[in-house]
């Protein structure tokens, strides 16, 4: 799925990154626990979170996730779009919980 | 030392989470300049990190060395912290003594050594109660 329709299917804004909207994301995780993050190892994936701190960006690092999507409408501060940018990371920021985020991409086809 | 061996050291300070992360992707765009596959890189780079992280919750800082050579990787975490006073609990899934204000940063779900040990080839950790750990994994290049 593309970074496009995870955007439209969330009715996310774009925050940065929207010159990587047509990667193809193959796969999703949803969590606020970065450790559970990074025991899920696969490829081309994308993180859903209600956390936002600088280390929402490490763990999408070191994992080789290309887009972060934050739920309940948080925004993010400059100092982690800019770790985001460094690292060409799409942020994206839904009003959705990650609940109903993670649901919506699921029906949609998104796989786990 | 032979020359075709590449060493680094980080200093990591503890309890600050800002700077938490740096010497992993430091280390993650280093090893992609020399060209290694992704799939090695990233599970040095989060079994690096995870250690990382650790030191920065729980040691109040530490040390890490890391040696590429061609055949493999190796990071040597060290720290002066408390110790581990029951390894085999600290290795088992979900086990962490992290406080809510940890829990609120993203971190105590116990997956960190557990992940550590999933992502490399080998893994030795020792440790003492009062004197601090250390951690040695390397991952071999594909
Ligand atoms: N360097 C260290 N010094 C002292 N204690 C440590 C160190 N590393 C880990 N521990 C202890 O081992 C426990 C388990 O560590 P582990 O990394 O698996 O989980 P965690 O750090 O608590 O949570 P997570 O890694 O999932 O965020 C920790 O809660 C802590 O008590
Ligand atoms: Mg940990």
């Amino acid at each position: 799925m593309k970074i496009s329709e995870i955007a439209e299917i969330l009715g996310a804004e774009s925050l940065t990154g929207e010159e990587y909207y047509d990667l193809d994301i193959k796969s999703a995780c949803g969590s606020d626990m970065m450790s559970d993050v990074l025991a899920f190892h696969k490829e081309e994936g994308m993180l859903l979170t209600g956390l936002v701190n600088l280390q929402v960006v490490r763990t999408a690092q070191m994992m080789d996730i290309r887009c972060i999507v934050f739920v309940r409408g948080k925004r993010p501060d400059d100092s982690i779009l800019e770790l985001a940018k460094d690292n060409d990371i799409t942020v994206l920021c839904t009003k959705d919980r990650l609940f109903g985020a993670c649901g919506k991409l699921y029906c949609a086809g998104m796989p786990e | 030392m032979p020359d075709n061996v590449l060493t680094l050291h980080y200093d990591i300070e503890g309890n600050d989470f800002t700077s938490a992360g740096e010497a992993s992707g430091d280390v993650k765009r280093k090893l992609r300049m020399l060209g290694i596959s992704p799939n090695t890189i990233r599970k040095l780079a989060v079994a690096m990190y995870e250690g990382e992280i650790n030191q920065v919750i729980h040691a109040n800082g530490g040390h890490i060395d890391v040696e590429i050579t061609p055949q493999l990787i190796k990071i040597v975490l060290s720290d002066e912290g408390p110790g581990i006073p029951d390894v085999e609990a600290a290795m088992s899934e979900g086990f962490s003594t992290a406080t809510e204000e940890i829990h609120n940063m993203g971190f105590g779900a116990g997956m960190g050594l557990p992940n550590m040990k999933k992502y490399s080839d080998t893994f030795e950790l020792e440790t003492e109660v009062g004197k601090g750990t250390v951690i040695t994994m390397t991952v071999n290049i594909e």
